[in-house]
């Protein structure tokens, strides 16, 4: 017999009783402010950010990131925030962003409770983008925000197209903060192997 | 990995005092981070009731969402492969890379692949792995095994880390500040990440509703090592299914909340097939599993989540190290799952257990640990596999304790013992208990003396 039908006649042999699905319909913890309470993990998590009102403060914030981390390398997929000088839509080997310093990325739903923003592939070519580069900067619309992990879900099935509420990009990663490691000793130390910063702008038109 | 007992392996660890207490506080301060982000939940409870059910439902439907998540992952271009046991696991890994001549793979995220013996079985078929967690890779390097689900490295004090990294990075000799060393590792794995051929990964959440999986990690180690490769293979335990997307809100709250207390994992990464001319593959894992599925006393440990808190508030645990268990899955968990596979090679560990609940107190999916820890004692009795003083001694307490008179006897005899006998007929060799702390004092009346005298006051 197959290891695969092998494996389900072993499961099916000894199946438990049924117990029933829960319903998740219910009242969660929302939030007066949600960009508030935001960046308040944020902060926590070693993020930073703010809401910035219109391209031109945004292109000041971000010119601000640049210039602290003395960032040569430059690649944006958000055109009215920076130039960069790095084109992801040129790349074919993921590899090749190796060196890149600063990737300004879009970020498609904050979420309140956790700091955390829903990424995709939908407009970045490469993923490795959001992991690669020594620092990110997300840009999200003002509104894209929601209370908890429940509400985000929810959210996600509702923006899907053609079904599946992954569409065609595959993948998608909550991230909440820069990478972080505290696997010596316990001692807390940002930038382990992904960014070593992380910043999230809400754009207001 | 060794066979040998509990209590014995922790010598080991216990023998370096001030590090065992180091150990201990740091545990119990991750334990009180997760009460703080448990408390700033008002729906904490109720998600954990929530995923105790969403996961009991999974279990009594297992085959039919493995069937589910089967045949979404395949339509999204995923291959899946399964594997009754280790030894099956690894041959499927090790063929799917050396069909495509891999010969440097780079890994993340998976105590499954630990408790499959996969790093060594690759290496000797030569083929490099590198596991690029920082806490994994460092006892790699120092060719250990985890001794923790999810800090690896918990064990290892940051002299050793510096001296390790002199030695292997060429880092300064004495340093010992983890920012340091943690950046001399991040450069090093950098170069691993991006000459990598192949990335495997463990899968904490399996979505049976869509065909992805999830994978969490604080450092981003498993999204660089699936992003750049042109191969990503993902191990996985049959039971890490959840039925819809939406139980993901559940989980990915508890998850880290319970693990570390944050709010979540720096990435909470979702795999919906491959990426653009790249190839992904599942491997479903039994060894073992199916086996707890079938034992109605022990199946509920298969809701595990891997979280590790468990481990963090254990008593025992925090104060032996996990190494002292022998396997992959230490502490509490891990003394209900590995007997299951071999209880006679793991039957101490279900008395390295003080019954003091604490474990089931956290746990996010509410598995009743101690009632389980409890009965694998009784079923290794029956088994007859008790140590020869553990047996001895049961029978001596079982004849005393249905003797109200010995009872008595025994009891006094033990307090005269106690308070007036010299210190060497106490503490010697035949009262492990004595070798490192007091034993208490006596009371001076016991409660059957107070119990008879309070009758007497009320009768007069």
């Amino acid at each position: 017999m197959p290891p695969r039908d092998h494996i389900l006649r072993e499961v099916r042999r000894s199946l438990p009783a049924d117990a029933p699905l829960p319903s998740l319909d219910r009242q969660w913890t929302r939030y007066d402010d949600p960009h508030a309470s935001f960046f308040e993990v944020l902060r926590g998590v070693g993020g930073a950010g703010r809401i910035v009102a219109g391209a031109p403060q945004l292109r000041e914030e971000i010119d601000r990131v640049i210039a602290a981390i003395g960032a040569q390398q430059v690649c944006s997929v958000i055109p009215e925030a920076a130039a960069g000088n790095v084109d992801i839509s040129s790349i074919e080997d993921p590899h090749d962003l190796a060196s890149v310093d600063l990737a300004i990325l879009p970020g498609e739903l904050a979420v309140a409770e956790n700091a955390a923003v829903w990424v995709t592939g939908a407009r970045v070519r490469q993923r490795v983008a959001y992991f690669l580069s020594q620092h990110v900067v997300l840009v999200i619309p003002h509104e894209r925000i929601v209370n908890n992990m429940h509400e985000a879900y929810a959210w996600l099935q509702e923006s899907a197209d053609g079904g599946s509420p992954f569409g065609k990009t595959a993948w998608g990663t909550f991230m909440s903060g820069p990478s972080k490691t505290a696997d010596i000793e316990q001692a807390l130390v940002i930038g382990a192997h992904g960014a070593r910063s992380l910043h999230v702008f809400f754009t207001k038109p | 990995m060794q066979t040998q007992e509990h209590p014995t392996a922790a010598n080991a660890f216990v023998a370096d005092d001030a590090h065992a207490h180091w150990h201990d506080q740091a545990l119990w301060f991750i334990r009180a981070n997760r009460d703080k982000c448990a408390h700033g939940l008002a729906e904490w409870e109720e998600l954990r009731e929530l995923a105790a059910q969403i996961k009991q439902h999974t279990i009594a439907h297992l085959g039919d969402y493995l069937e589910q998540f089967e045949r979404n992952t395949t339509r999204l271009g995923a291959v899946v492969h399964w594997a009754r046991d280790a030894a099956e696991h690894n041959a499927i890994v090790l063929s799917l890379l050396q069909e495509r001549n891999v010969r440097r793979m780079v890994k993340s995220k998976s105590m499954l692949t630990e408790e499959c013996g996969l790093n060594p079985f690759l290496e000797q078929h030569g083929i490099e792995v590198t596991d690029t967690d920082l806490g994994e890779w460092i006892v790699q390097l120092r060719h250990e095994h985890p001794s923790h689900i999810v800090l690896p490295a918990i064990h290892i004090k940051k002299e050793d880390v510096g001296e390790l990294f002199h030695r292997e990075l060429g880092t300064e000799k004495g340093a010992t500040d983890p920012a340091y060393l943690t950046e001399a590792a991040r450069q090093r794995l950098r170069e691993k990440f991006l000459a990598a051929e192949a990335g495997l990964t463990g899968v904490n959440f399996g979505i049976a509703e869509t065909g992805g999986f999830v994978v969490c990690t604080n450092e981003g180690n498993s999204d660089l090592g699936t992003s750049l490769p042109p191969i990503h293979i993902a191990s996985m335990g049959i039971e890490k299914l959840v039925p819809r997307l939406d139980d993901m809100g559940v989980f990915l709250r508890l998850l880290a909340r319970s693990a570390t207390g944050q709010p979540i994992t720096a990435y909470s990464t979702h795999y919906h097939g491959p990426r653009p001319e790249c190839e992904l593959h599942i491997v479903l894992v039994d060894n073992g599993r199916t086996k707890l599925l079938a034992s109605e006393e022990f199946r509920n440990s298969l809701r595990c989540i891997r979280c590790g808190a468990c481990l963090n508030t254990c008593p025992v645990y925090r104060r032996s190290g996990g190494h002292s268990y022998g396997v992959s899955v230490a502490g509490p968990i891990g003394s209900i799952v590995n007997p299951s596979r071999d209880p006679e090679k793991h039957r101490s560990l279900p008395f390295a257990c003080t019954l003091c609940g604490s474990c089931a107190d956290v746990c996010p999916v509410k598995i009743d640990l101690p009632n389980q820890l409890l009965a694998w004692r009784q079923r290794i009795a029956e088994l007859g596999l008790l140590e020869p003083s553990k047996r001895r001694l049961m029978r001596l307490a079982g004849r005393i304790l249905s003797q109200p008179k010995l009872y008595v006897i025994a009891g006094k005899a033990g307090r005269t013992l106690l308070r007036f006998a010299p210190r060497w007929a106490v503490y010697n060799r035949f009262n492990p208990w004595g070798r490192q702390r007091e034993m208490p004092l006596p009371p001076k009346e016991t409660f059957r003396q107070w119990h008879k005298r309070q009758s007497q006051k009320e009768k007069q």
